[in-house]
C-alpha cells in the first residue's frame, strides 16, 4: 500500500510539473500584458520601466526558471493588477467556490444516487422512465441557460430567492461561509442547484446503468436466495458494488466543479475563483491566471489521488493488486 | 407420510418481444424428506428455471404462470413473496452453478455469512459468527477464523463453492436446490464436493434437488431422476431403474453419450440435432425431430404414462426392458 502510494504521488508530481510548463508557455503566448496595464499615454521610458519591473524583459527560460523557483517556495507571483500575491487573491476566493462546489456535490450525490438506483431497479416503471427523461434534460440543456431559467422562475417570478451575490457570511473553521445563515443559504441554493444539475444527471445515469448491471449478477440472486430483505440486498449488496464507478466520477467531477464553476459563478455573480479567472483573463493578469491554473491542477491531481485511495477501500481486489505492484 | 415438496403443473413463462417462451411447462414431481432428486437435461431444457421457480427467484421477463409448489403443506406460489422470503435460506437453500459469481466480490465472507444467519434469526453477532465458523468446518474449510476475514477473490473456485454450501447449510434447511454446483469445478474437486454434499445431506436428513446435465454425476448420487426436455419432464423414476433401462429415446441418448470404459476406442453415440428454441417448438412430441423412433403418431404430444414400478415416461414408442440400442 505504501509503495503504491509513493508511486502514485510521484506520478501526480510529474503531472503537476508537465502542467506547469504548459500553463506557463500557454499564458506567455496569450499576449503582452504591458499593453493592457500601462495607460495609452505612457511614454516609451515608462513602458520600458514597467516591463523591467515585471521581469518581462528577460528571456523565456529565465522567466520560467524564476517562476519555478518561486513556485517551489510557495510564491506564484504578484498580481499585475492588484499588486498582491496572486495565490493570496485566489485563496481569498477559494472558500466561496469550495462551498458552492461541495454543496452542489452533496446535492448531486444525495439526490442522484437514490434516483439512479431507483430507476435501475424499476427500469420500466413510470417513475423510472420519468427520472431518465429528466436526466436527459439536465444533461443536455446548457448550464448558463438552466441558471438563467432558475433566476427567472425562483427570483423574478416567484420572488422566493435572491438572484445573485453571496449574502451574509459567517466565520467557520477560519473561512467565510454562507450556509450557516438563512440569508447566505438563500443565496447559495440557486447557484448550487445550477451547478449540481448536470452532475446529478450524470450520476443518475451512471447509477442506473450500474444498478441494472449488478442486479443481473448471480451474487444478487444468491443474496435473495439467502432470504435477505430487499432493503439489505439493495443497500449493501448492490450499492457497494455500484459505488466504485460512481466514486470515480464524483472525484473527477468534484475537481472540475471546483475548477470550472465559472459559468455558474458568472450567471449568479458568485464571488468565487471562476469569476476571478474571467476578470484576470480580460486584464491579462498573468500571475493570477497561472496561479489559478496551477491551483486547479493541484486540486484535480489531489482529488484523483484521494479517489484512488477510496477505491482500494471499496474494492478489496484493487487492494490486492496494489500489494503485488 | 406426505411429501416435503410437491410441485404440481408448474408453469414458468418468459414474456419476450418475440413471443412467450414456456421454459417450464406443466412440470410435476414430488420429493420426500431426505430424498435426493436428480433433475437432468441439456442446456435450455428448463431445469434451472424449475429450481428458481420453486424459490420465486425467476427474473423478469419470466414469471411463474401457473401451478402449485407445495412445501411442507404451504403453497409457495399462492403465498407469494413474504412466504417465500421467510423460507429462502432458512428451510430451502440454494447453491448456484458458478462459485466465482455467487459471492459478492466486495463483501467479506463473514459479512455474507452473518447476514444469512441474522436474516432469519435474531441472534447476537458473536453467536452468528460461531455458527458460521461451525458451518465452514463442516464443509471442510480449515482455519475458519482466518477465512471468515477474507474476501471471495482470495479463494479458489472449489473453496468458494464450499463457502456457498456452508451458507446453504447455516440454517440446516429441509431442502437444498443445487443448480449444477460442480459444473464449473475441476474433476477432483467435483468428486470431493459431491461426496461432501451427499454426506452432509445424509447426516442432517436434508432433501436435495440436484440440477445437472451430467448423468454420470447424478447417477451415483440421486435416489430418483427426472429427465427434462424443452420444459417438460419426459421420464422419471428411481435412478437405478432409469440408468439400467431408459425408456425414453432421449434418456437413452443421454446415457449412450456418456463415455464408458468397456467401449474403449469406439465412437461415442450422440443425439443428432440440438434442443429446439422454446419460442418455436415443434408440434406434438418435442423430441420427435431428433428421435430415431419417431413416426406419424408423434405428431400428437404424448402424455406422461406409467412405465413400470414407480416410473413414468412421455413417449409413444418407449423402449422395452433391456432393449439394445439400435
Amino acid at each position: 500500500m505504501i509503495v503504491y502510494l509513493v508511486r502514485r504521488v510521484g506520478q501526480s508530481l510529474l503531472a503537476v510539473m508537465a502542467m506547469a510548463v504548459l500553463v506557463f508557455l500557454g499564458v506567455f503566448f496569450i499576449g503582452n500584458p504591458v499593453d493592457v496595464l500601462v495607460s495609452p499615454e505612457a511614454s516609451q521610458a515608462q513602458i520600458a520601466a514597467t516591463v523591467e519591473r515585471l521581469g518581462l524583459d528577460r528571456p523565456l527560460y529565465e522567466q520560467f526558471g524564476i517562476f519555478v523557483w518561486n513556485a517551489l517556495q510557495g510564491d506564484l507571483g504578484t498580481s499585475f493588477v492588484y499588486g498582491r500575491p496572486a495565490l493570496e487573491i485566489i485563496l481569498d476566493r477559494l472558500p466561496a467556490t469550495m462551498e458552492l462546489a461541495l454543496v452542489a456535490l452533496a446535492l448531486s450525490v444525495g439526490i442522484g444516487i437514490p434516483l439512479g438506483v431507483w430507476a435501475g431497479l424499476r427500469p420500466d416503471s413510470i417513475a423510472g422512465r420519468t427520472i431518465m427523461g429528466g436526466s436527459i434534460l439536465g444533461f443536455s440543456l446548457p448550464n448558463f441557460w438552466q441558471g438563467m431559467l432558475l433566476i427567472l422562475v425562483f427570483a423574478v417570478l416567484l420572488g422566493w430567492l435572491p438572484a445573485g451575490g453571496r449574502g451574509e457570511t459567517t466565520e467557520f473553521l477560519g473561512m467565510q461561509v454562507s450556509f450557516l445563515t438563512w440569508d447566505g443559504l438563500s443565496h447559495l441554493i440557486l447557484p448550487a442547484i445550477n451547478l449540481a444539475l448536470f452532475k446529478m444527471s450524470l450520476i443518475i445515469r451512471l447509477a442506473r446503468a450500474n444498478t441494472r448491471e449488478v442486479c443481473m449478477q448471480d451474487y444478487v440472486k444468491f443474496a435473495r436466495a439467502k432470504g435477505l430483505s430487499p432493503r439489505r440486498v439493495v443497500l449493501v449488496h448492490v450499492l457497494k458494488n455500484i459505488m466504485i464507478p460512481v466514486v470515480t466520477i464524483i472525484g473527477l467531477e468534484l475537481g472540475s466543479m471546483v475548477a470550472f464553476a465559472i459559468v455558474t459563478e458568472t450567471v449568479f455573480a458568485w464571488p468565487g475563483m471562476g469569476k476571478l479567472l474571467i476578470d484576470s483573463i480580460n486584464l491579462l493578469d498573468r500571475p493570477v491566471i497561472v496561479a489559478y491554473l496551477m491551483l486547479t491542477v493541484l486540486i484535480i491531481v489531489g482529488i484523483n489521488l484521494l479517489v484512488d485511495v477510496i477505491y482500494s477501500l471499496l474494492d478489496p481486489r484493487i487492494r490486492l493488486s496494489e500489494m503485488k505492484g | 407420510m406426505s411429501a416435503l415438496l410437491d410441485v404440481c403443473d408448474l408453469q414458468t413463462h418468459f414474456f419476450t418481444r418475440d413471443g412467450v417462451a414456456k421454459a417450464v411447462d406443466k412440470v410435476s414431481f414430488s420429493l420426500e424428506k431426505g430424498q435426493i432428486l436428480g433433475l437432468v437435461g441439456e442446456s435450455g431444457s428448463g431445469k434451472s428455471v424449475t429450481g428458481f421457480s420453486i424459490l420465486g427467484l425467476v427474473d423478469p421477463p419470466g414469471r411463474v404462470a401457473g401451478g402449485q409448489v407445495i412445501f411442507d403443506g404451504t403453497d409457495l406460489i399462492a403465498g407469494g413473496e413474504p412466504v417465500m422470503r421467510s423460507l429462502r435460506g432458512k428451510r430451502i437453500a440454494m447453491i448456484f452453478q458458478d462459485p466465482m459469481m455467487t459471492l459478492n466480490p466486495v463483501l467479506r465472507i463473514d459479512t455474507q455469512m452473518v447476514e444469512t444467519v441474522r436474516a432469519h434469526e435474531n441472534v447476537s453477532k458473536a453467536e452468528a459468527l460461531r455458527r458460521c465458523r461451525e458451518a465452514l468446518v463442516q464443509v471442510g474449510i480449515s482455519s475458519p477464523d482466518e477465512r471468515l476475514k477474507s474476501y471471495p477473490h482470495q479463494f479458489s473456485g472449489g473453496m468458494r463453492q464450499r463457502v456457498a454450501i456452508a451458507i446453504a447449510l447455516l440454517h440446516k434447511p429441509d431442502l437444498i436446490i443445487a443448480d449444477e454446483p460442480t459444473t464449473a469445478l475441476d474433476v477432483t474437486i467435483q468428486a470431493q464436493i459431491l461426496s461432501e454434499v451427499q454426506k452432509l445431506c445424509a447426516q442432517s436428513g436434508t432433501a436435495l434437488i440436484w440440477i445437472t446435465h451430467d448423468l454420470a454425476v447424478v447417477s451415483g448420487l440421486a435416489d430418483r431422476l427426472a429427465v427434462m426436455y424443452a420444459g417438460r419432464i419426459i421420464e422419471d423414476g428411481p435412478t437405478a431403474a432409469i440408468i439400467a433401462n431408459p425408456r425414453h429415446p432421449y434418456t437413452r441418448g443421454l446415457i449412450d453419450s456418456v463415455p464408458q470404459g468397456k467401449r474403449h476406442g469406439a465412437m461415442l453415440t450422440q443425439i443428432k440435432g440440438m434442443t429446439p428454441s422454446l419460442l418455436n417448438l415443434p408440434q406434438g412430441c418435442k423430441f420427435a425431430p431428433r428421435c430415431p423412433r419417431a413416426d406419424a403418431a408423434c405428431q400428437v404430444e404424448p402424455a406422461l404414462t406409467p412405465a413400470g414400478p414407480d416410473r413414468q415416461v412421455r413417449c409413444h414408442h418407449p423402449h422395452a426392458d433391456h432393449e439394445a440400442t439400435p
